[in-house]
């Protein structure tokens, strides 16, 4: 295997009786930049839950931070996924918790931040455009909103990765265009950033602020896109 | 599980207890089962603990005394009587010994032919009462003294009285154990119930805190702490009002026999304390396995 944060080594995955991912190789290097897109089902959001380990493959070796995911305990696993940071296309919000609790979320669970946690959700939650709605529960927001929390979630323990679903899936265009900013700022970083999106028109924004590589997943493969995109 | 991870997992965290959201049938049920539960307990544990005093009054009353029945003729009875004291005077572990009077013959007998019974002209055996000493009465050996020099004397040392009440006390005092431990099993029961129930009706909300990092010990804990402090609460409150229905019970009195005596006497009272800890115990058990049991499940 070679350097990659998250590396997929001939993995294959079967869903409802037939295979969805097949022999799946793909290695995310430290502080690149990924679309992976794709016809809706190809297979793009198991392709990402793969890649946090929610899923874990029928067959093929998958490693993370150069860990083996198969032989990963729970806790362990726990562990892993503090330096991956996850947006969903629904977000995932807990409702009853208000939006600063949400965002805190990942800092509480791993008992960091009673010092200057206040100050950094502040901070953060103004990096996103937020600072003003710290005490709204997740029902009161607007989507743009949601997604630009769900990623202050993804990126308050200062992961190593982040991958994000369809991340501007429920916004309008000016808000996909300040979202992908967003993350082309943590890639300035030094983040990894995974975005799966069949939106071309974000990748297309994309290629004049960043060089990334697209990705594409066709008959249960991931091929390298061309330059039609 | 080591007491670290027992502290851990009870030691109070308001933020993260603020993940699991805080109504659903779930709470109710929680605080429903351990009061009643914990109601229930408290009187099956008075009716232990009094069966268990009365096992012991009974076994101490009975076997602290003995009878001496003289059956003889008339016209030899108050010498038989008088030879059975003589020997009881001599006898080792006799503490006293004393015949009944007739009036007292005939009270023992009132209950089945009334007051006016003319004694003196029934043959009615002579009754002798035997308080026991130290140390202790030679039941057997007396019998063999007084069958030599008293042929008229039948001696009854309660025995066959003695032993089924002790018995049948002894048997309540189980039942009241036994009961306790089905309301702690049902309560167990109960309990797992709900926190599978709780465990599954917040499955999104545990993908979640899986996904941001969050272990299994973090998650568990905050339905741990949860139904554990519900259990304690609902099993204090179903204590106090199941020592109040106790306290609320007639008096321990002669007339009123084994149930006036049921409740609680002198550190007795200390032993219904212990019931909301045992039920905060048995929900931190039952939800800390369920949770186990879940996570595994849903991972």
């Amino acid at each position: 295997m070679g350097t990659g944060v998250i590396e997929l080594d001939n993995i294959s995955y079967n869903y409802g009786g037939g295979e969805l991912l097949s022999d799946v190789s793909l290695q995310l290097q430290p502080g690149s930049f990924h679309f992976l897109t794709g016809p809706s089902g190809a297979g793009k959001t198991t392709l990402l839950k793969l890649c946090y380990g929610a899923l874990l493959p029928t067959s093929g070796r998958l490693m993370a931070f150069g860990e083996d995911i198969a032989t990963t305990d729970r806790d362990q696993m726990a562990l892993l996924r503090r330096r991956i940071g996850v947006v969903h296309q629904d977000c995932r919000f807990l409702d009853h918790m208000t939006l600063a609790e949400n965002v805190a979320l990942p800092l509480m669970v791993s008992g960091r931040g009673e010092n200057g946690t206040q100050e950094n959700l502040t901070e953060l939650l103004g990096w996103v455009g937020l600072g003003g709605r710290l005490e709204a529960h997740p029902p009161e927001l607007s989507g743009g909103e949601r997604q630009r929390a769900a990623l202050a979630r993804a990126v308050i323990l200062s992961p190593d990765v982040v991958l994000a679903d369809e991340p501007t899936g429920n916004v309008d265009w000016e808000m996909s265009q300040r979202l992908l900013h967003l993350l082309v700022e943590l890639n300035r970083m030094g983040k990894t950033v995974l975005i799966a999106t069949h939106d071309l028109s974000l990748i297309r924004a994309a290629k004049s602020q960043v060089q990334a590589r697209v990705l594409r997943i066709a008959q249960r493969r991931v091929q390298l896109a061309g330059a039609d995109l | 599980m080591s007491k670290g991870t027992i502290r851990n997992l009870l030691r109070r965290d308001t933020r993260a207890d603020r993940v699991v959201p805080p109504t659903g049938f779930t709470a109710q049920l929680t605080l429903f089962v351990s009061g009643a539960m914990a109601f229930l307990a408290v009187f099956a544990l008075a009716l232990s603990l009094a069966s268990g005093r009365l096992a012991d009054r009974w076994a101490s009353e009975l076997a602290g005394a003995a009878t001496l029945r003289i059956n003889a003729p008339t016209d030899q009875r108050a010498a038989q009587t008088e030879a059975a004291l003589n020997v009881l005077r001599q006898t080792p572990g006799v503490a006293s010994a004393r015949a009944l009077t007739d009036e007292e013959q005939a009270s023992l007998l009132s209950p089945w032919f009334g007051s006016d019974l003319p004694l003196d002209a029934l043959p009615i055996p002579q009754l002798i009462e035997i308080i026991e000493g130290e140390p202790g009465l030679d039941a057997a050996g007396l019998r063999l003294r007084l069958g030599a020099e008293v042929p008229g004397a039948v001696l009854d040392d309660h025995t066959r009285w003695r032993e089924p009440l002790v018995d049948a006390a002894q048997s309540l005092r189980r039942l009241g154990w036994i009961s306790v431990l089905l309301i702690g099993g049902a309560t167990a029961a109960m309990i797992t119930l709900a926190a599978n129930a709780s465990l599954a009706a917040n499955a999104q909300i545990i993908e979640v805190l899986r996904q941001v990092g969050a272990r299994d010990r973090f998650i568990a804990g905050a339905f741990v702490r949860r139904f554990t402090f519900r259990a304690l609460f609902g099993a204090a409150v179903g204590t106090l009002l199941g020592m109040s229905g106790v306290l609320l019970l007639p008096e321990a009195s002669d007339a009123g026999g084994f149930l006036t005596g049921l409740g609680f006497q002198g550190i007795g009272w200390l032993f219904p304390a212990l019931i909301p800890l045992l039920g905060a115990a048995v929900a931190f058990l039952a939800t800390w396995s369920a949770a186990q049991r879940k996570l595994k499940e849903l991972s």
